[in-house]
């Protein structure tokens, strides 16, 4: 449907008009809205930075591959491009039996070295040569390990399945405690926008009654509801998000001074990185909720 | 132009406030439809305005059988018709311009239309000095003539007025059906309801005169009121 541009900006004045008309409800609209975008904004910001610790830890867990025993350097090579193959295969390395000796030596033989002296021609650990196989995704480890096993060539998998198992349920845990509040939070915005816009039509319903006697269609009556919902959604969004950039950028900068001890296990993602994600999903959230509980009542109470 | 066919109109379960009512009315003819409270002229004009159904019969407008007229069609079919009312039903936050510019509005016409028109129809019913005023500011019958100035300023071919009068002294009453006549006499169809059997005797119109949802008479009292 094509629209005048005067009748465009006729429906955005509107659409203001009705917020200014109908102050009270839409400034609790406006606050609801605020304090759900900014709940989830703080969750949002907790997640990706808790996601991103877990993600370094996570990196650092390994599955270890040993060879059956007589394994020849082609066939561990094989069994190397084989591993390389799988998607959630981060990263491999090759630890030869030389290499495990030496490390081992540095570790258990420190300062004395004269005693790993006897085994100079003969390595203990001549068997141990292997691979450490990382992961991008945690949770399948499982997998990993039971397609590790199956190779021919490889005599055991080693794996912390503890590791895995916490780490996957902790994150579970806050994406599922996170979502059911944000949830109830949108339900409570979409309940008070609806409100709002209900108020707006019983304070303009002998407007709405001449529009529809004149000749409005069903889309211009409409209209600068649906506008309203936009504009509460778009204020109640931006607003908060503007408070959480710069809370946001207090505390890395507050956490960085004051606990410095904290550096080596906690760091921040850097603000840019989390507002380029939060900004643009908080407004759509912002819009989406005020269109969805505009339209909504209109649905309801604006049979034109 | 309005045509209605045996038409009845039943609220549920009462009594019809329209019973096997049929009427005849030609382009360009200016009617009073009068009638106690009760008789059905407010249902007529519903009917008329596609705001009711009928339970049976059929209406036909401008050559469009109302009942074939698909919901998202109405908008365009109403704006065909004016429409004035006895408590005139002005937007009380605009002022007189704004008034009948928003029937403009409402049909997605152009600002320059807006500024071509509305000074015209203004003027025609004698306010173009007070356009911008806001409705508290003017008399009830200066009110009456911008809700007929908004009613005309698209055009329509027909103009229908529930009550024009019922709430003004007779001066104002008088002058309000004067306008109609006027406004009827350059080619718009006119249908008046009213219980102001003073102003009908005068204008010598046609009068089509309602009891209990029943026609009971339609006469022609001639074409002038020239006395």
């Amino acid at each position: 449907m094509t629209m005048r541009i005067s009748t465009f900006f006729y429906t955005l004045r509107q659409g203001a008009k009705n917020i200014w008309k109908n102050k009270m409800f839409s400034l609790a609209s406006i606050a609801t809205m605020s304090a759900c975008i900014f709940l989830f904004g703080v969750f949002y910001s907790v997640v990706v930075n808790f996601q991103n610790v877990v993600q370094e830890v996570e990196s650092g867990v390994a599955v270890t591959v040993f060879f059956v025993d007589g394994t020849s350097q082609e066939q561990i090579d094989e069994i190397g491009e084989q591993i390389s193959k799988r998607a959630e295969v981060s990263k491999k390395v090759f630890i030869s039996a030389e290499q495990a000796w030496a490390e081992f030596q540095k570790i258990y033989f420190e300062g004395a070295e004269d005693m790993a002296e006897g085994f100079t021609n003969d390595n203990p650990l001549a068997n141990s040569a292997h691979y450490e196989v990382y992961m991008n995704d945690i949770s399948m480890q499982e997998a990993l390990v039971t397609y590790l096993s199956s190779l021919e060539g490889v005599k055991e998998v080693r794996s912390s399945d503890i590791a895995a198992n916490t780490l996957t349920d902790f994150n579970r845990l806050i994406g599922y405690v996170s979502a059911g509040i944000i949830l109830i939070l949108l339900c409570v915005a979409i309940f008070l926008i609806s409100n709002t816009v209900m108020i707006g039509i019983a304070v303009r319903r002998e407007e709405i009654a001449i529009m529809k006697l004149i000749g409005a269609t069903d889309y211009f009556v409409r209209a600068p509801f649906i506008v309203e919902g936009i504009l509460i959604g778009i204020i109640g969004s931006a607003l908060p998000l503007t408070v959480l950039y710069f809370m946001y950028r207090r505390i890395i900068f507050y956490v960085a001074e004051k606990f410095r001890w904290l550096s080596s296990m906690l760091e921040f993602l850097p603000v840019d990185k989390v507002f380029a994600t939060l900004v643009p999903v908080g407004l759509i959230l912002g819009v989406g909720i005020g269109f969805l509980g505009s339209s909504l009542t209109i649905r309801k109470h604006l049979r034109v | 132009m309005i045509k209605l066919e045996n038409v009845s109109k039943a609220y549920a379960a009462g009594i019809p406030a329209l019973n096997d009512v049929s009427l005849h009315i030609e382009t360009g003819e200016f009617v009073f439809v009068v009638g106690d409270s009760g008789s059905g002229k407010s249902t007529l004009i519903k009917l008329l305005l596609k705001e009711l159904e009928p339970t049976s019969g059929s209406i036909v407008i401008n050559g469009q059988r109302l009942g074939n007229i698909r919901h998202r069609d109405i908008p365009r079919f109403r704006r065909n018709l004016g429409v004035v009312f006895q408590d005139f039903r002005l937007l009380k936050d605009r002022n007189v311009y704004e008034n009948v510019a928003f029937a403009q509005r409402v049909i997605g016409m152009s600002v320059k239309s807006m500024r071509r028109k509305v000074p015209a129809v203004l003027s025609m019913v004698g306010l173009a000095a007070k356009y911008k005023s806001y409705p508290r500011q003017i008399s009830g019958g200066e009110q009456q003539r911008v809700a007929i100035a908004r009613a005309l300023v698209n055009e329509p071919k027909i103009l229908l007025a529930d009550e024009p009068t019922g709430n003004l002294d007779a001066n104002n009453a008088w002058d309000i059906m004067k306008l109609l006549e006027e406004i009827n006499q350059r080619g718009t169809t006119v249908l008046v309801v009213t219980h102001n059997l003073e102003i009908v005797k005068t204008m010598k119109k046609r009068v089509i005169t309602m009891k209990k949802g029943v026609v009971v008479s339609d006469e022609r009292m001639g074409d002038d009121n020239e006395d």
